[in-house]
């Protein structure tokens, strides 16, 4: 680094070696985005196929399914594509969470704009953001693998959903390697992003640019540093819980074993204190693109910045004190319980905070509904159905009516599939002109809005009936009650279809037509420092720092 | 530009007068019999004091509490999209504080929790702590069908499997995936304690109409309880993944008079004197 400043001293490596062995903050992060795509493209595949599944009762389409993947002898079909669908439910999980949401907004649009908002030249350690990369890269293929090795007895895959609860995750459920391959990918993923954020803190500690404070910095730099905490600190806590299963598998320990004094209870504890702030560190970043977004796109400045940055502070502590409230059927305490139900209400209230201040920096602004802003206002009242359920799922009285049911599965997809995936999108759209330099067909990205709106929400709103009336989670066939709203559902899955299509076609259509963005196509409302630069970016970006000296937003 | 936000703002406007007429139809439709309703909206039919407590916190309190929210961000949306758009306010204002605004919305949502936390709280307490009980049922999870054993000293002495009736065996009238081949009876008016706990992975035994989930974990007893109070079959499922047949082991509890289920208990013990039970618990809790 010590050159850094010395323009012409960087090499500018061309083809497969600017890639495969990229240190630059940039390519790292269309490495990323590159990479969330697909996963993500794959973890909708698995959902297109098990919504296909539930449109009807009765099992229609996994047996086929189990015999083309699996090979499955036709006379054991049947309990092949029972644990296919339970397979593609975990994968499909995991791939969306740890392949998808994370490698797209945190490696993603962490890489590519932290560094450039701060006015920094490249990420503190490059060398570590390329080793970042690559493990999530081998993640994913031990991931994939793990779907095509012995799980279950005689089945292929685990089939045990994204939470691996043991005893069905160990030898008691599932002896076969799958299990262990699942382990050793959340163990390169944690790796990954336990590196990011080491990279992203030092990043934003050090290499601000001069006058760039720490109350000046954009609120998406903000949110990506409490996700960087929040990471470093839950995913050592994720390795060791799932380090004692693979003890607990391989070497004869009994961590969860009650048979030898351990308890499958520790397990599900570990597993949430990292998996709770988990479902923040996908959604943060994506409150931190809309706070970018609404601000542009109302060419006023972030209403109450100081009590926006704080509120993802303290959403980031609390939800890390709250993991047990996925737990209330356990059979914790009353007062655990109370107090679990107390706290996670609490996180309502700055979550409250953010949406109220989104609106107040509209309130009096002078709206331009181009594309970003188009998906940040679908963001603020998908995510505000999300946690409204949530409000109701806090409460362990509550709770008890709709655990594991599809109450929750509306829940979260409403936080998550339809959240964070409209801040990713509402990313992709802002900042596609600056990290390609060409302008989209604006017609397009509004119809994949529309189509993925209406989509989603066909999808997901009515599965809130079928939780009501008591349908659980995890399941391949359903009495025939729940039919009607199954297919609903399932016929939501056209316009989500359809708008993956838009998406790409939109994406191809740009890179062909050519249209040039210039610097800045948002106008006076961007403020930030990647719009004093060119579209794309220099390779080097800021050889002469910048110098901050206006109010920060 | 102009056409897009009109465009939105018709959605938005349908979906404002679709929300509450969907939402208020869950009151009306409830559940007949403790099973699900075809296209069912809302909560089943509850048969017990948690069950009816639970309906009553989520239709009259957090329901219309998260309406009225989901609502009024929608109209404010709305509203901002239509007054603040470019072409409304080519000018825009500074304004990026407001304190006493701040503090409102601060504390109107703290005080809208408080007001759900009274009584919700009165109703954990209610399902948490197991009031004595007249009749105690022992309930084992196993891949892929739940036990229950019924104490001796309580007239019982046996134990039996609930397994799924295969769909070609089923009667007309009989419901595919919820029909039992051994259904479990319980006198109504009683309070009914659950102990249940798990033979090999973690499942969940719950009864929609009951207000009951809990976990069935091996290596631990957990305790719920109800109190039916009208006869009746009760359907639940079972709640928690373990493993390829988890959407085929469902629960079915008849609930009948206290003559009945005396009767029911001669029958019983006769009937399952002989049978192979299958039940592999160690020690048994009584």
């Amino acid at each position: 680094m010590a050159s850094s400043t010395m323009a012409g001293a960087h090499d500018h490596p061309r083809g497969l070696r600017r890639f495969l062995f990229s240190t630059n903050h940039k390519d790292i992060g269309t490495l990323y985005i590159i990479l969330g795509s697909i996963g993500g493209v794959i973890g909708f595949l698995l959902s297109l196929a098990m919504r296909l599944e539930l449109a009807y009762p009765g099992v229609q389409i996994f047996p086929g399914l189990a015999e083309l993947l699996h090979g499955a002898d036709p006379s054991m079909a049947l309990d092949a594509g029972k644990n296919l669908y339970n397979v593609f439910i975990t994968v499909h999980g995991v791939l969306m969470i740890f392949f998808m949401a994370m490698p797209i907004l945190i490696g993603g649009f962490g890489n590519w704009f932290v560094p450039i908002m701060i006015g920094a030249p490249d990420m503190a350690f490059p060398r570590l953001n390329n080793i970042s990369f690559w493990l999530l890269v081998s993640s994913l293929v031990l991931a994939v693998i793990s779907m095509f090795v012995e799980g279950a007895p005689g089945m292929k895959g685990f089939g045990g959903g994204w939470t691996f609860y043991p005893p069905l995750s160990s030898n008691t459920g599932s002896p076969g390697p799958a299990m262990d391959f699942v382990i050793l990918a959340l163990h390169l993923a944690g790796a990954s992003s336990i590196l990011g954020a080491i990279n992203f803190i030092t990043t934003i500690f050090n290499m601000r640019a001069p006058g760039m404070t720490l109350h000046k910095m954009p609120l998406f730099v903000w949110s990506i540093l409490v996700t960087a905490f929040l990471l470093l600190l839950v995913l050592p806590v994720l390795a060791g819980c799932v380090t004692m299963l693979l003890t607990d598998r391989n070497f004869g320990t009994m961590f969860y074993d009650p048979a030898g004094g351990g308890d499958p209870l520790l397990f599900q504890h570990l597993l949430w204190f990292f998996g709770h702030p988990e479902v923040y560190i996908v959604i943060l970043p994506g409150f931190g693109i809309i706070s970018q977004i609404v601000s542009t796109f109302s060419r006023k400045p972030v209403f109450g910045y100081l009590g926006m940055a704080y509120a993802m502070v303290c959403i980031g502590v609390l939800g890390s004190i709250v993991w047990a409230h996925h737990m209330y059927t356990v059979g914790m305490s009353l007062n655990a319980q109370r107090y679990f139900t107390l706290a996670t209400m609490v996180i309502a209230v700055p979550t409250g905070i953010k949406i109220f201040s989104w609106i107040a920096t509209m309130w009096g602004g002078s709206l331009s509904f181009r594309a970003p802003m188009v998906w940040a206002i679908g963001f603020i009242f998908v995510f505000t159905m999300g946690g409204i359920t949530g409000v109701v799922l806090a409460n362990a009285s509550a709770d008890k009516q709709f655990h594991e049911g599809y109450y929750v599965v509306a829940h979260f997809h409403y936080t998550l599939s339809l959240g964070a995936v409209f801040a990713l999108y509402a990313g992709f759209y802002y900042w596609f002109p600056k990290m390609s330099g060409y302008m989209y067909s604006e017609t397009l990205a509004k119809a994949n809005f529309w189509l993925l709106f209406i989509g989603v929400n066909v999808v997901f709103f009515p599965q809130h009936f079928l939780g009501l009336g008591g349908m659980p989670r995890r399941y391949i066939d359903y009495p025939d009650a729940y039919a009607l709203w199954n297919l609903v559902s399932s016929f939501g899955m056209i316009f989500v279809t359809l708008s993956l299509v838009v998406w790409f076609y939109a994406i191809i259509e740009a890179f062909m037509k050519k249209r040039l963005a210039g610097a800045n196509p948002w106008g006076a409302g961007a403020t930030t420092l990647e719009w004093t630069l060119s579209s794309p970016p220099p390779f080097h970006q800021f050889e002469v720092l910048p110098r901050i000296t206006g109010a920060g937003r | 530009m102009f056409n897009v936000n009109r465009v939105m703002t018709r959605g938005a406007l349908a979906a404002a007068v679709a929300l509450p007429v969907t939402l208020c139809a869950g009151f009306a439709l409830a559940q007949e019999n403790g099973q699900p309703v075809p296209g069912g909206l809302g909560l089943p039919n509850m048969v017990t004091p948690v069950g009816l407590g639970t309906q009553q916190l989520y239709n009259m309190v957090l329901m219309p509490i998260i309406s009225f929210i989901a609502l009024f961000v929608l109209g404010l949306l709305i509203y901002v999209a239509y007054r603040f758009n470019e072409h409304a306010n080519p000018i825009p204002s500074k304004l990026t504080h407001n304190t006493p605004l701040e503090i409102i919305w601060t504390l109107i949502p703290v005080l809208i929790l408080l007001f759900i936390s009274v009584p919700s709280l009165r109703l954990l307490a209610e399902q948490v702590e197991v009031p004595e009980a007249s009749v105690t049922i022992k309930v084992t999870g196993n891949q892929w069908y739940w036990s229950y054993k019924y104490p001796e000293d309580q007239g019982g002495g046996f134990g039996f499997d609930q397994m799924l009736k295969p769909e070609s065996e089923l009667q007309p009238g009989e419901l595919r995936l919820l029909t039992v081949d051994n259904e479990a009876v319980v006198p109504i008016n009683e309070v009914i304690a659950v102990h249940i706990t798990s033979n090999d992975v973690i499942h969940a035994f719950g009864v929609p109409s009951f207000g009951v989930r809990m976990d069935a974990i091996p290596g631990r007893l957990n305790q719920t309880w109800f109190k039916i109070d009208r006869e009746g079959v009760y359907y639940g499922q079972c709640y928690f993944i373990c493993g390829k047949d988890h959407a085929y082991m469902p629960i079915v509890i008849r609930a009948v008079t206290r003559e009945k289920y005396n009767e029911w208990l001669a029958q019983a013990k006769q009937k399952f004197a002989g049978a192979d039970q299958r039940v592999r618990v160690a020690s048994e809790s009584r």
